[in-house]
């Protein structure tokens, strides 16, 4: 029973460091807003109730950090397309649910589409090996996930086997963010994870063009207090820089192999992601050697039929798209918790398991919660 | 969020699952319209039992409950012990710790192995043997292949009490009391049913409890009890501090859990606090008396792991606030079976 504390969970390191999170915010001596773009780090953020232990002058606002939530509706609306016309669609199981213009792919497999969970990318090609029917995979993810997806098309998988990419790419995501006005947002979190693949140098020109901090941070409670602390100071100082609070995984030039892989097989689009905008260089495309390989060149996708049906009347009231670019939170939503509630989502973000609103909801529906009611 | 939760044409798994929508569907379908006979504890309190005044100042405390569970045999158990204990500490829960007897009936897909069935019924006589408790009368049904998964029991128990406790008597300053580790049987059975390989020995606490309960009754004023079965700790908590009109503030380093189920819960990303407990009560007591109260818990051998892991507060009453330590934030009370995280 008394196992030994894990050793980035530690409570009184937690105090000592929310301490020095509000010296950094009282030198600022304003109101501050800070953006991670990480269903993960907002996962951990939510289930040790950190934002109770932040300043109140402090915002952590969660931006657009959920790949299946930015996946836009024409993209869905290709994968049930797909699917309505014979063709197996394997998938993350977050995708299922995600609405297209008319039907999500658990409504295209109730209609008899053949729609498949996979749990990666590899399981996709096991599938397509074991059969002769088209398999295409519908892949979602940022350049962390895409990095599989591209290892797997390296490794040549099976006649049978196509990719339908709604893979993103975050930097050029935060650009737009840092350019929205109401965010008001002084500095970014970047996720290890995606870092530890990219390498905290490419923020370099990101901090220049912008003239906001950015910390990179990891997704224990520990790792990201830090984070914080250091972004807040950097953000008080009005000093903008680059800086890597995840050693121990991220390094200045990231997974070299991997970065290769990725750029051998995919390509930056720009495109819209839902909620966000026009993403300039947003999206990862499959390159022109690879066109056996996309499901967008391979079949001829017919759109048409899935644009005859009104939207549900309650996604009028959505907000997601707000809450993706960090502008409203879900406990500003009218639906949050009501008419929109995991089992029955309405939005993107209360489908996917990186979602603000499913992540806010599952840990008690209010993560910033103080001890007034 | 209620009316939607138990909206719908059809019941789903959530309508069972032991949380807000089965509480609804309860409410709403079969509580309506009916009246509690007077000075009883009836199916309007929605307890773990029904309490009925004999009229000499004890009263009859009766409760049943079927049982399915997949897979039928896991480690610690199986779907017998859980009848037996099932029943036993639903009456236990009421106050009541002398079980009179017990009813079983079982009914069982054809084509079943006869000596599962066997397994089974010596698995009910040990775990009544360890509750003092005998089977009385029972009944038995064979369904055709296909209209049942294997085997479904139903426990029913009598037994008598001079003092009911309920889930609904928490006051501001009570402690909450658990006896034990939380989430072993929730895991375990998780485990099992997925296929999962995990290091370490992972196993259903089910157990009777009337022993134990005995020891604490005896030791001080407990003000309410109930046991955490499926929805596990959130879903008690969230029932007792609701029909109590209390808050509960949660501690979550003093929630007493087993190195094996941190390390299940972290992989699979469920809650240990929203799976089933088969051998645990979370109990209400009055402050003054939870030191005499845990140190009886804990001279038991079902108890030696008790903890005090919460207050009751007059704040945000009907909601649980966890402390986990770094901050605070809401309990969730969970909506469905968990279901594991692979990727």
């Amino acid at each position: 029973m008394s196992a030994p504390q894990i050793q980035f969970r530690d409570p009184q390191r937690a105090k000592a460091l929310a301490a020095a999170l509000q010296r950094a915010v009282d030198r600022a001596g304003r109101r501050m807003a800070l953006m991670h773009v990480c269903g993960s780090h907002e996962q951990a953020i939510a289930r040790y109730g950190l934002r109770s232990a932040f300043p109140r002058e402090l915002d952590v606002i969660m931006g657009p950090g959920c790949p299946v939530c930015v996946t836009d509706l024409p993209e869905v609306d290709e994968a049930v397309a797909l699917a309505l016309q014979g063709v197996r669609v394997a998938t993350y199981g977050d995708m299922l649910r995600v609405p297209g213009t008319s039907r999500s792919l658990a409504d295209a497999r109730a209609e008899g589409g053949k729609v498949e969970v996979v749990y990666g990318v590899s399981e996709a090609v096991r599938l397509a090996r074991a059969t002769t029917e088209e398999i295409v995979f519908f892949a979602s993810g940022f350049e962390t996930t895409a990095v599989a997806t591209a290892a797997e098309i390296l490794r040549g998988p099976p006649k049978n086997f196509s990719v339908l990419s709604a893979h993103k790419y975050i930097p050029p995501a935060m650009e737009i963010v840092a350019t929205v006005p109401e965010t008001r947002i002084e500095g970014f979190l970047a996720a290890g994870h995606a870092a530890s693949i990219t390498g905290w140098g490419i923020f370099e020109g990101f901090v220049a063009r912008h003239r906001l901090p950015v910390v990179v941070a990891g997704f224990e409670p520990l790792d990201i207090l830090a984070a914080l602390v250091r972004l807040a100071e950097l953000a008080a100082d009005r000093t903008p820089a680059v800086e890597n609070l995840y050693p121990r995984c991220v390094t200045r030039e990231g997974n070299l192999p991997a970065q290769e892989q990725l750029w051998k097989v995919f390509q930056v689009e720009g495109g819209h992601w839902r909620g966000i905008a026009d993403v300039p260089d947003g999206n990862l495309r499959l390159r022109p050697e690879f066109a056996h390989l996309d499901a967008r060149r391979r079949f001829r996708i017919d759109l048409e039929r899935l644009r005859d049906c009104a939207p549900d009347a309650l996604s009028e009231h959505c907000i997601c798209g707000k809450i993706m670019s960090g502008i409203a939170s879900p406990a500003s939503c009218r639906l949050f918790g009501k008419e929109c509630v995991p089992d029955t989502p309405v939005g993107a973000c209360m489908v996917s398991a990186e979602g603000t609103c499913r992540i806010w909801h599952q840990y008690g529906g209010a993560p910033q919660w103080r001890t007034a009611p | 969020m209620t009316t939607r939760a138990a909206g719908g044409d059809r019941i789903t798994l959530k309508h069972g699952a032991g949380g807000p929508a089965m509480r609804a569907l309860i409410e709403q379908l079969f509580v309506k319209g009916v009246e509690d006979p007077p000075g009883s504890v009836g199916l309007s309190a929605m307890d773990d039992g029904a309490a009925l005044p004999l009229g000499d100042g004890r009263f009859l405390v009766l409760t049943t409950d079927s049982h399915v569970v997949s897979p039928l045999f896991f480690p610690g158990g199986d779907i017998g012990r859980l009848a037996v204990c099932g029943t036993v500490n639903d009456l236990a829960m009421m106050g009541a710790t002398e079980v009179l007897g017990l009813t079983c009936a079982v009914v069982v897909e054809e084509g079943f192995a006869r000596a599962d069935l066997a397994r089974v019924h010596a698995s009910m006589r040990e775990a009544c043997r360890e509750a003092g408790a005998t089977v009385v009368t029972g009944d038995t049904k064979v369904m055709g292949k296909g209209q049942l998964d294997g085997l479904i029991l139903n426990t029913a128990g009598v037994a008598l009490t001079r003092k009911v406790v309920r889930d609904n008597g928490l006051r501001a300053g009570d402690r909450i009391l658990v006896t034990g580790t939380i989430g072993d049987h929730g895991f375990s059975v998780l485990v099992a049913r997925n296929g999962l390989e995990l290091d370490g020995e992972l196993r259903s606490d089910v157990a009777p409890l009337n022993g134990l309960i005995r020891a604490a009754l005896a030791a001080g004023d407990i003000t309410a009890m109930k046991d955490p079965t499926r929805g596990g700790l959130s879903s008690a908590l969230h029932e007792m501090a609701e029909k109590s009109g209390v808050g509960v503030l949660l501690e979550e380093k003093a929630v007493p859990l087993r190195q094996e189920v941190r390390a299940a819960a972290e992989l699979l990303g469920i809650d240990p606090l929203q799976v089933a407990n088969e051998g645990k009560a979370v109990l209400g007591v009055r402050p003054e008396a939870a030191g005499r109260v845990l140190a009886a818990l804990r001279a038991h051998p079902l108890g030696r792991n008790a903890a005090i892991v919460g207050t009751c507060v007059l704040e945000n009453p009907g909601r649980v606030v966890l402390d986990t330590g770094f901050g605070k934030r809401l309990l969730a009370e969970p909506e469905g079976d968990p279901q594991p995280r692979i990727c």
